[in-house]
């Protein structure tokens, strides 16, 4: 029971990509998915993986889970060599692909369950009970009945997750679980994955390009990088380190000249002065004290705050660390 | 073993949930079954058209003919219907529901085999028998402990030889990955070659569908067993009670090819 | 209305098909495994019934089996869904709002892709068959003429079968049926499994009254040469004359479907 959810060490894999070269002659040319990964996440961790599109982040799911067998180097899923361990190790993970289905696309959703609970041999009274706890908690009852292919994107991502979970997994991989959702439905998938892990200490590991995922769910951030491990920490610590700033972004009653605020930076104005944009460093203000500024100098109609891109984080990181 | 009893609980949910999924339309399931009674029919055609012109052909006379054309057929509808839609690989490797099974508690093969049923292979299934039934006693079979043995073990072991065919031909496709033609190449040619008396091939051709692709096991052989005749040089009819045997070695090299292909998948090979 | 737009479009069908080399490759060697086991079946046919059936001796009859499955692929015996599938998902209207006539243009299409697959399909089954059996061929020039033409007829009511057969689309929500029916006929009735000569006379009446000997048994007899002079003649009048029928009651069957289209508002 001491081994830890995830252990990595020295991970690479390799591509082998066969590129045309004039009409009949390919050429091999070997890429490096993942290059030298090595990172530990103890039993209970909530992690956050995120990274470029391209870094490597689905490969590594792929290898943590045995869909992808190592190049070199090792990797540890529950304790387990995932590739040999293909059988054993899918009875205690728990894995969601945002863009595939693990689904039965032609039968009711409630078919589906069945027949993932007859594939891990699950005792009926069992998954019964799990499946109404999840069904309750997700909010599903409504269409558990309805074929697959007819369900919102929404109601499928809520589907997925509760597949994955039905055998009541210690560990959970999520790839991009929220790509595509609308901002309701993507912030109930994340009240529910909270309460999950609170409710069974399920060890969380999730691949993402949405920043509003890992400050909800993550207490730790792995950010990789051409297949490079770049960071590892919390999220204050990766936007101290980077300076990443978010956006506070107000629309006024009444066009104004450039907004001054102490502790943030004006970065736009727009609509002739009634939308405006200013930056601030979330380790040194907050978006209040932001606001509270704006407001003693305009009358505030609408606001947000918008997150700093993963990307624009990640290539900043980089920027840094060759600086 | 009680694992190996929960795998089998598991894939028959799975099967009588695609079979009612199937019987659920039925309006199109019947047109599906009758469609297959069609190229069951059609099938038959050449036995039909060959035998209004001559009345032996490669040594057999009709109704002999007709029991290799029976068993050739029942055969390759029952393995069409188990495992046929095994050359859909390309289509779960692009949706993404190959490494959904990999992430199963269950072997892949195993996993999609019972993905699907198709049970409209039934309708091609139904004309087999039928011939079956109407040819057995015009061909002079007497109904014995020994004849029934030996069909039994000739449909089993046929309709194993052809399901080896489809696993081996799915497996190419880890390769091919277009390939389903090529799939066909190996599968409706074997099916082809099952279905006519293999004394009419020449000497290389024959020998390739006895001991490389064993399609003479399936029909032709098991028939010279239960009509009492001998076979051209090289074929004795004893062959003919072997054809579940002759399913042995083709399943090692589908097995082995399947899993080559699923190494090569995982990156785990080459 | 652009007349250079339909060789254009054959053009766009041939290389569409070259794309697709292992496909071709491997149908190539099925094509083979099959004209084998066919040539041995007919030919065992000829030599049990004495030398001859119906105008084939040994020799014709091992042709005809190769050269049915060389020409399997170019004339299309069985039935493909890509019109079924624009009428289903509604893109035939963009077909039917082109400034070229969607018949013609299919057509153009399908005789390019037939011109691709004529020689890596085609080849591989009569080279293995001039190695292993030998093919008799048209003793003079005017009998490769006239074969090509045949050839070209062949595709063509070929494809004016499937376009026609597609369009049940629009009245069929599952046209997998019809289509199987249609390559079950096709399979017996174009002489694919036996020359159409071979059929007890109620069959060869049935066949007769149908257009798929049309596709497949008229340019075999031809190239064979079991057909010669007036008789090819006839034969390739009587393809014309098929051709001429099922363009026409494709043409119809399209006017219905798309009045149905306009009706229904797709």
């Amino acid at each position: 029971m001491s081994a830890p959810a995830l252990e990595v060490q020295d991970l690479v894999r390799e591509y082998v990509l066969r590129v045309r070269r004039g009409r009949f002659r390919r050429q091999r040319r070997v890429v490096r998915a993942v290059d030298g990964l090595s990172l530990r996440v103890e039993r209970g961790e909530s992690v956050g993986f995120i990274g470029a599109n391209g870094a490597g982040k689905s490969t590594t799911v792929k290898l943590l889970t045995g869909i992808l067998v190592p190049t070199s180097g090792t990797v540890r899923t529950c304790g387990l060599d995932p590739a040999p361990n293909r059988r054993d190790l899918a009875r205690r993970i728990g894995v969601v692909f945002g863009q595939r289905s693990q689904l039965w696309w032609d039968l009711p959703l409630a078919e589906s369950f069945r027949l993932l609970a007859a594939i891990h041999g699950l005792p009926g009274a069992r998954w019964r009970a799990r499946r109404d706890e999840l069904a309750d908690r997700l909010d599903m009852d409504a269409f558990l009945g309805t074929p697959v292919r007819q369900l919102s994107l929404g109601q499928r991502m809520r589907g997925e997750v509760a597949a994955a979970l039905l055998h009541s997994p210690e560990l959970l991989l999520l790839d991009e679980p929220t790509i595509g959702l609308d901002v309701l439905s993507s912030e109930r998938l994340r009240r529910f994955l909270r309460s999950e892990r609170e409710a069974h200490g399920t060890t969380l590991l999730l691949t993402t390009h949405d920043m509003g995922d890992v400050q909800r769910l993550c207490d730790r951030v792995l950010v990789v990088d051409s297949g490079r491990l770049a960071y590892d920490g919390d999220l204050p610590g990766l936007a101290r380190r980077v300076g990443a700033r978010r956006v506070l972004v107000v629309d006024l009653r009444e066009p104004v000249p450039p907004l001054h605020v102490p502790g943030a930076d004006l970065v736009a104005v727009e609509a002739e002065g009634l939308r405006q944009r200013l930056a601030f460093d979330p380790t040194a203000t907050t978006a209040a004290e932001v606001l509270a500024g704006v407001s003693r100098l305009a009358e505030v109609r609408d606001l947000s705050v918008e997150e700093p891109d993963v990307a624009d984080v990640v290539r900043q990181l980089y920027a840094s660390a060759r600086r | 073993m009680a694992e190996r009893r929960a795998d089998l609980a598991a894939y028959r949910a799975v099967l009588a949930s695609r079979a009612r999924a199937q019987l659920t339309y039925r309006t199109s399931f019947a047109a599906d079954v009758l469609a297959n009674v069609g190229v069951g029919i059609s099938e038959l055609a050449t036995v039909y058209v060959v035998f209004w012109r001559v009345d032996t052909l490669g040594g057999l006379d009709v109704w002999s003919a007709c029991l290799v054309f029976a068993l050739a057929n029942l055969a390759f509808a029952l393995a069409d219907l188990l495992v046929g839609h095994v050359d859909e690989l390309p289509r779960h490797v692009r949706e993404g529901t190959l490494d959904a099974f990999l992430l199963r508690p269950l072997p892949l093969l195993g996993q999609l085999a019972t993905s699907e049923v198709s049970l409209r292979r039934l309708g091609r299934a139904g004309v087999a028998l039928a011939v079956l039934v109407v040819a057995l006693p015009r061909a002079g079979v007497e109904p014995s402990a020994a004849t029934l043995a030996l069909l039994g073990g000739s449909v089993l072991g046929g309709t194993a030889v052809f399901c080896a065919l489809f696993v081996a031909a799915g497996a190419l496709q880890f390769w091919l990955l277009e390939g389903r033609e090529a799939a066909n190449s190996f599968t409706y040619g074997g099916a082809n070659a099952a279905q006519h008396p293999a004394s009419l091939y020449p000497g290389p051709l024959r020998w390739v569908f006895t001991y490389v692709v064993p399609a003479s096991f399936v029909a032709y052989l098991p028939v010279l067993a239960l009509t009492g005749r001998t076979g051209p040089a090289g074929l004795p009819s004893w062959l003919g009670w072997c054809t579940p045997l002759a399913a042995v070695p083709v399943w090692a090299a589908a097995l082995l090819l399947w899993r080559a292909g699923v190494r090569r998948y995982t990156g785990a090979g080459s | 209305m652009p007349v250079t737009a339909y060789p254009a479009l054959a053009a766009a069908g041939f290389r569409r098909y070259s794309a697709y080399r292992a496909a071709t490759a491997a149908g190539a060697l099925a094509n083979t495994v099959f004209g084998a086991v066919k040539a041995a079946v007919l030919t065992g046919t000829v030599v049990a019934a004495g030398g001859s059936v119906a105008g084939y001796g040994v020799a014709q009859a091992a042709t005809f089996a190769w050269l049915s499955q060389a020409l399997l692929a170019p004339v299309s015996v069985f039935a493909d869904d890509r019109l079924a599938r624009r009428v289903r998902t509604g893109d035939v209207a963009v077909d039917l709002a082109r400034p070229v006539d969607p018949q013609l243009a299919a057509w153009a299409d399908d005789l390019g892709r037939a011109a691709f697959q004529l020689l890596p399909r085609g080849l591989p089954p009569l080279l293995v068959g001039a190695l292993t059996t030998g093919l008799v061929l048209p003793p003079e020039p005017a009998g490769y003429l006239l074969g090509c033409a045949s050839l070209v007829l062949g595709v063509s009511v070929s494809f004016a079968l499937r376009w026609a057969v597609n369009l049940t689309a629009f009245w069929l929500i599952d046209v997998r049926g019809v289509l199987l029916l249609y390559t079950v006929c096709a399979t017996v009735l174009t002489g694919l499994a036996v020359p159409v000569a071979w059929f007890p006379p109620w069959l060869a009446a049935l066949a007769a009254a149908t257009p798929f000997p049309s596709v497949l048994q008229a340019p075999a007899d031809v190239f064979t040469g079991v057909v010669t002079g007036a008789a090819a003649l006839r034969v390739v009048a009587v393809q014309t004359a098929w051709l001429v029928v099922v363009l026409a009651a494709g043409r119809l069957l399209l006017a219905a479907g798309s009045r149905r289209l306009v009706v229904q508002g797709g």
